[in-house]
C-alpha cells in the first residue's frame, strides 16, 4: 500500500500538476480567443530555459528563476501574439491554430539554436526524500511542486473571481458578443490572457525541469496530455482543468501500478491514456467534467 | 558524368517531390475541399509506411511477416489500413470543431508511433522493417531501378490529382466546398455535413498512406525515425498553404518548390564550417516556420489561388 503512494500517487499528483498548470493556459486561450494554442507546450519549453539560464548566470536555485523566467516568458508569449496570432484575429481561427502550429516550430528551433538539444539538468546530485509517519517518503521536489501548484490554484481562484479583469475573462469567456457589447476591453483581455497563460506554462516547464531533466522536446511531448485536461476540464474553465490535469496525471501513472499482479498496461503506453481520455470526452461529453463551451 | 550526375539529383529530388506530391494532394482533400485541419499526417503516413513494408517484404523471423506480396497489394492495404484509421477519428471528431480534430489528430499520431516503437512482434520496434522491394527490381538495379521507381511514384501521382481533380470538379466536392464555407447554409439545405466530412478526411487519410507506402519501398527500410513529424506534418502544411489550398495544381506544385527550397538549404548549409553544419538544420526549421507565416499573412491564397469551377445552370425561360 505505501509503494502505491510513493511510488505511484505522489508522482502522479506531481505530474498532474505539471499538466494542470499548462492545461489552464489551454482552456484560456481557447475559450477566449477561440483557438487550439499548439505552441503551448513549447512556451513551457521556453520558459524552463530561460530559467536555466537564471541558474547558470545567477548561480540561485531554479525555484528562485521562476520569476525571471515567468516573466521572460510573458514578453515571448505577448510578442507571438502580437507578430503571429494578432494579423490573423479576423479570419476563421483555424488559421491561427496553423499559425500556432509553426510558431510552436520557431520556439523549439530558437531554443535549439540558443541552448543546444542535449538534456540539462538544474542542479546534480541527490535529494534525500523527506520521511513521513515512518513509512511516507516524499521527494522534496514533488513536496515543492505540489504545495506551488495548490497555492497557484488558490490565487488563479481568487483573480478569477475577486477580481474585475478576472470577472472579464469568465464573461469574454462565455459569451465574447455581450462582453464587447458591455464595454469590455477584448485586447486588454486577450493581453491578460497570455500573461496568465505563458507564466504558468513558465512555471509548468520549470517543474518538469525540477521532477527530470530540460531537454528541446519536453513541451511538445507534453502537448497532448494538456490538450486532453483542457477538454477534460471542460473548455474555458480553468479551474476545471486544473482538475482534468490532476486526473490525467494520476491515471497515468497508476495505471502502470501492478493491482492484480502485473500492471494494468505497460509503462511505455502510459502516455496513450490522455489519448484514450481525451476521445472518451469527445465521445460521451465533449463539454467536459464542468460544463466548459462546445465550440 | 557531371551531366548524368545531375539528371541522377534531378531524379531523386523528383522522386521525394513526387512523394510529397501524393501527401499533399491528400492534405488538400482534407483541408482544401472540407476545411479540416489534419496534425497528424505523420501518423496516417506510418500506417501506410508500414503496412506496405510487412506485406511485400520477404519473410524474416524478426516480425510477423513479411508476406513476399505484390507491390500493388501493398498499396491497397496501406491505404485501406490507414482509411480505417482515418475514419475511426473522424467519425468522432467531425462533427465538432475544427480544432478539435487538429488535437485529436496529434494523438492519433503519437499513439501510432508509440505503437511502432514498441510492438517489436510487428515492426521490429526501432530496428525497422527492412528488404523492403521496389517494382521490377529484379530487371533493373542501380540507377536504372530508380528510373523506374521514378516513374512508378509519377504514375501514382498523376493517378492522384486525377481523383482529386475528379472529386473537385464533382457534385460532392461541390457540398464539401459548400460546407466548408459556410456548414449552416449546407445543412440548411439537406446535405449531411457529418457524413461528407467524414468521407473528405478517410479518403485524404487512405492517399497519405499510399504517399508512406512509396516512401517505404523507395527507401528500402522503414523505421520509427522515419516518421518525424516535422519532415512529413510540418513541410506538407507549409507546402500546401504556398502551393495554394483548395486548388489541386497548387498542391502539386507547392510540394515541388518547398521541396526544393527545403533541399537547397540542406547544400547551402553544407557548405558551412562544421561547427556550424549542427545549428544549421536548427536554422533551416526555424526559417520554414517564419516562411509558413509569413505565407500566411500576406500570402494566404497561395501560388495557384482556389478558382472553383464554373456552374453550368442553364437557364429556364
Amino acid at each position: 500500500m505505501m509503494d502505491f503512494i510513493n511510488f505511484y500517487l505522489v508522482p502522479g499528483i506531481t505530474l498532474g500538476a505539471i499538466y494542470a498548470l499548462g492545461a489552464v493556459g489551454v482552456s484560456m486561450i481557447f475559450g477566449i480567443l477561440r483557438f487550439a494554442h499548439f505552441a503551448h507546450g513549447d512556451l513551457m519549453t521556453v520558459g524552463a530555459y530561460f530559467a536555466l539560464s537564471a541558474v547558470w548566470l545567477l548561480g540561485i536555485p531554479a525555484l528562485a528563476a521562476i520569476p525571471i523566467a515567468v516573466a521572460l516568458t510573458c514578453l515571448v508569449a505577448l510578442f507571438a501574439d502580437r507578430a503571429f496570432y494578432k494579423p490573423l484575429r479576423q479570419l476563421p481561427t483555424i488559421y491561427t491554430v496553423i499559425a500556432s502550429f509553426g510558431v510552436a516550430l520557431i520556439f523549439r528551433s530558437v531554443v535549439q539554436l540558443f541552448w543546444g538539444t542535449e538534456s540539462q539538468v538544474y542542479s546534480v546530485g541527490f535529494q534525500k526524500p523527506i520521511v513521513l509517519f515512518d513509512s511516507l517518503r516524499i521527494a522534496t521536489r514533488h513536496i515543492q511542486i505540489i504545495l506551488a501548484t495548490a497555492g497557484i490554484t488558490l490565487v488563479l481562484h481568487w483573480f478569477l473571481h475577486h477580481t474585475q479583469m478576472g470577472k472579464t475573462m469568465r464573461a469574454v469567456s462565455d459569451d465574447p458578443a455581450l462582453a464587447s457589447v458591455a464595454g469590455l476591453d477584448p485586447e486588454k483581455t486577450i493581453r491578460w490572457t497570455w500573461i496568465i497563460g505563458a507564466g504558468l506554462a513558465a512555471i509548468a516547464g520549470v517543474f518538469v525541469g525540477l521532477d527530470t531533466d530540460v531537454h528541446t522536446m519536453m513541451g511538445w511531448n507534453l502537448l497532448l496530455p494538456m490538450f486532453a485536461a483542457a477538454l477534460l476540464g471542460g473548455i474555458g474553465k480553468p479551474l476545471g482543468a486544473i482538475a482534468g490535469g490532476l486526473i490525467i496525471g494520476i491515471a497515468e501513472e497508476i495505471c502502470t501500478y501492478p493491482f492484480f499482479g502485473e500492471s494494468l498496461i505497460s509503462p511505455s503506453y502510459k502516455s496513450a491514456i490522455a489519448f484514450v481520455i481525451m476521445l472518451l470526452i469527445l465521445i460521451f461529453r465533449p463539454r467536459g467534467l464542468f460544463k466548459g463551451r462546445l465550440l | 558524368m557531371e551531366l548524368s550526375g545531375i539528371l541522377f539529383y534531378l531524379i531523386s529530388f523528383l522522386i521525394m517531390g513526387g512523394i510529397y506530391s501524393v501527401i499533399c494532394l491528400a492534405l488538400n482533400m482534407q483541408w482544401g475541399f472540407g476545411g479540416l485541419f489534419n496534425a497528424g499526417i505523420a501518423g496516417f503516413y506510418a500506417v501506410g509506411a508500414y503496412s506496405a513494408a510487412i506485406i511485400t517484404s520477404a519473410n524474416t523471423p524478426n516480425h510477423v511477416g513479411g508476406f513476399d506480396l505484390p507491390i500493388v497489394v501493398g498499396l491497397v492495404v496501406a491505404g485501406t489500413l490507414s482509411g480505417i484509421v482515418g475514419w475511426a477519428i473522424a467519425r468522432i471528431c467531425v462533427r465538432l470543431k475544427a480544432d478539435y480534430l487538429a488535437m485529436a489528430s496529434i494523438g492519433i499520431a503519437e499513439i501510432i508511433r508509440l505503437a511502432v516503437i514498441n510492438e517489436e512482434w510487428l515492426t521490429n520496434g526501432s530496428l525497422g522493417v527492412s528488404r523492403i522491394p521496389r517494382p521490377l527490381e529484379e530487371f533493373f538495379t542501380g540507377r536504372e531501378s530508380e528510373m523506374v521507381f521514378f516513374v512508378f511514384v509519377w504514375i501514382i501521382v498523376a493517378i492522384t490529382f486525377w481523383v482529386a481533380h475528379r472529386l473537385y470538379k464533382s457534385p460532392w466536392g461541390r457540398v464539401m466546398r459548400a460546407i466548408r464555407d459556410n456548414e449552416a447554409a449546407a445543412e440548411s439545405v439537406g446535405k449531411d455535413v457529418q457524413s461528407f466530412r467524414t468521407q473528405s478526411f478517410v479518403i485524404g487519410a487512405i492517399f497519405m498512406g499510399v504517399a508512406g507506402a512509396l516512401s517505404a519501398h523507395y527507401f528500402k527500410f522503414f523505421s520509427p525515425d522515419a516518421t518525424e513529424p516535422l519532415l512529413i506534418t510540418f513541410l506538407a502544411w507549409v507546402m500546401l498553404i504556398a502551393g495554394g489550398s483548395g486548388n489541386n495544381k497548387g498542391a502539386v506544385a507547392g510540394a515541388l518548390i518547398i521541396w526544393a527550397i527545403w533541399s537547397m538549404t540542406e547544400i547551402i548549409t553544407q557548405q558551412l564550417p562544421p561547427d556550424w553544419a549542427t545549428r544549421s538544420s536548427y536554422i533551416r526549421m526555424l526559417l520554414i516556420g517564419l516562411f509558413l507565416q509569413f505565407v500566411l499573412q500576406r500570402f494566404r491564397a497561395g501560388l495557384f489561388p482556389e478558382k472553383a469551377p464554373k456552374l453550368n445552370v442553364k437557364s429556364h425561360g
